[in-house]
């Protein structure tokens, strides 16, 4: 082996590994409908991005077009480093399709043999049947698929979804057929994938779920990117609403110092920046408890992703990272 | 990898076949009909007692390629119509997107799917086919010249059938594909049957309507040749230059040249199925 060859393989190990997604530029039209208008966006290794937006926003498109499933008419794909036109790129892909159905005539265990095979790897029967395990399915393991009702259908493809090693899982809505055990189930599951290091790209409309579990948002809408960022970067600012008594001028100088202050007779608003720093709020406190204001409440309240979301879609425009 | 997927497809698709109805449907039509075959045939043997041994063999060997032309019609239909359905259904259904979302081409998904059908269909026609056969044994004593050869190109003939299902399947709606792959199936037969009459009457442009029919759609033609196969070859003798070829008689057996083209066609036509499942979005 020559001196050069092993600097570049050493090189190479080196680089940070290459995104779990990386797409650019993805265009899709149906006939006279555009689906898709130029998305781009990227899932690091081992980081839990949702995918939010309203129906016909063109989010079942965008993961159809990741994984190979719709051609797109331009935009490249790279799955965790390889170009998606070549099918080995999905070789650790594990993927829950919105519309899930599994082969009626087989049983769950069947399901997941099956798909250990197509993926091309070995998994003891042990580990798969933990998998069943996973989603609650244990005790159904030899029943026929076709006998199950939707919501354990949807249970098998998150089995079938994590069966096969994966280090990136693509899950297209995996709460609407659950109930809400099954969607506390798979808020657990998408922890303990997070906490596996696995990357998850979760398209869901239950923005609650969204917003406990993911890192980073990516929000659709009539195909192209309305805005993407992190949940700090997304939510903007934060508010601290107070009920106070005796505000003097000066006092009410140390509250718009503080931030953006809007009054309505007592009760008091200021706009806070993201971050939290642990002082701004108790030192606010201290100065006005100082300046003889009497403190009847103050309330800390944060915008929620719900709020955010109507508002970027809305207003057509987000001002979060485009 | 893409060898693996054939093959793991393959089985998948045999599987369906066993567990799903349709193989009891099949195997309740297909006893029907030999059971009404086996009672025919015994019916020739008690009712035409007179006949010389020579003349029950020839009504045998042409009541055999009658029920043959049965029960390669039952094999052709039961997987014209379930090549189509099962491929286009698994797309509608969303079977197939997580099939499809594994590291496997579609091209191997759809070969796989081919095989086990082709399996499936030259199974029933080998299992079938040799139970009439040995009916007839059983009960009229007469034994075709060449079983296998005859049993080979009725499972080819399913699988021209079911190759055309798939392509259609790809092309148009699922239903539709059956219905025009068994239209086509009964065209090319019809057609057959009016070049039989060209070439009995010597009109060569009514004659040539058969020959292009069978270069079209190779069904008419390798059920020719499977009944080549099939009948007495004393029977050829006896009907002479006068009769020429019939639905139910076949003069000559079928040349390689006309088998190379079957290849080729249906290698064609599953490489055209294979390109048009690739360029679909599902």
């Amino acid at each position: 082996m020559t001196a050069g060859s092993t600097a570049a393989e050493r090189l190479l190990t080196e680089l940070p590994p290459s995104p779990a997604v990386w797409c650019s530029g993805l265009r899709k039209r149906y006939r006279r409908q555009t689906a898709v208008d130029g998305v781009s966006f990227t899932v690091g290794r081992g980081e839990v991005v949702g995918l939010l937006g309203p129906n016909g926003a063109g989010k079942t498109s965008v993961i159809k077009i990741l994984l190979g499933l719709v051609r797109p008419d331009a935009g490249e794909v790279l799955l965790l480093g390889r170009p998606a036109r070549n099918p080995d790129a999905r070789a650790d892909v594990g993927y829950l399709p919105e519309l899930f159905r599994y082969q009626p005539w087989l049983t769950p265990a069947e399901v997941l043999t099956l798909h250990v095979r197509l993926a091309g790897i070995a998994v003891p029967a042990q580990e798969r049947r933990g998998c069943l395990a996973l989603v609650g399915l244990a005790g159904r393991a030899d029943d026929r698929v076709g006998s199950f009702s939707k919501g354990m259908q949807q249970r098998l493809g998150l089995a079938v979804a994590l069966v096969a090693r994966p280090q990136l899982v693509v899950l297209d809505e995996p709460t609407s057929a659950l109930d809400p055990i099954g969607r506390a189930d798979v808020r657990d599951l998408l922890i303990s994938l997070k906490d596996r290091g696995v990357a998850v790209l979760l398209n869901s409309h239950l923005i609650g779920e969204v917003e406990r579990v993911c890192d980073r948002v990516v929000i659709l809408d009539k195909g192209r990117v309305a805005a993407s960022g992190t949940l700090s970067e997304l939510l903007g600012q934060r508010e601290l609403r107070l009920r106070l008594d005796g505000v003097t001028a000066a006092a009410e100088a140390r509250l718009a110092a503080a931030g953006r202050l809007t009054r309505t007779g007592n009760a008091f608003t200021v706009m806070l920046p993201a971050e939290q720093d642990g002082t701004t709020v108790p030192e606010l406190v201290a100065d006005l408890v100082g300046l003889g204001v009497r403190i009847h409440a103050v309330e800390p309240a944060r915008i929620s992703l719900e709020e955010r979301l109507l508002d970027i879609l809305r207003t057509g425009q987000g001002e979060g990272r485009q | 990898m893409i060898v693996r997927t054939v093959f793991t497809i393959a089985a998948l698709t045999l599987q369906e076949a066993a567990r799903r109805r349709v193989l009891r449907a099949l195997a309740v039509l297909t006893v029907v009909l030999l059971a009404l075959s086996a009672w025919g045939f015994s019916r020739i043997d008690a009712e035409f007692g007179g006949l010389t041994s020579g003349e029950a063999k020839a009504v045998a060997s042409i009541v055999l390629n009658l029920v043959m032309f049965g029960l390669s019609m039952i094999a052709a239909l039961g997987t014209a119509f379930l090549a189509g359905p099962t491929l286009a259904g698994e797309i509608e259904s969303g079977i197939a997107l997580a099939v499809l979302g594994r590291p496997v081409r579609r091209a191997a998904v759809l070969v796989g799917k081919w095989l086990g059908l082709v399996t499936f269909g030259g199974s029933f026609v080998a299992v079938a086919g040799l139970a009439q056969l040995l009916i007839v044994r059983a009960t009229v004593g007469y034994w075709p010249p060449k079983p296998a050869t005859g049993l080979v190109l009725l499972a080819a003939q399913t699988t021209v059938l079911l190759t055309l299902g798939l392509l259609l399947s790809n092309v148009i709606s699922p239903m539709a594909s059956g219905i025009v792959a068994v239209g086509l199936f009964g065209a090319t037969w019809v057609a057959g049957v009016v070049g039989s009459v060209g070439e009995a009457l010597d009109n060569a442009s009514v004659a040539r309507i058969g020959t292009v029919s069978r270069m079209l759609l190779p069904t008419d033609g390798l059920w020719h040749g499977a009944m080549n196969s099939f009948q007495d070859p004393a029977l050829l003798r006896q009907a002479g230059s006068g009769f020429g070829e019939s639905p139910f008689l076949s003069m000559a057996p079928l040349t390689s040249t006309y088998l190379a083209w079957t290849g080729l066609w249906v290698a064609v036509m599953l490489g055209l199925a294979a390109m048009a499942y690739h360029r679909r979005d599902l």
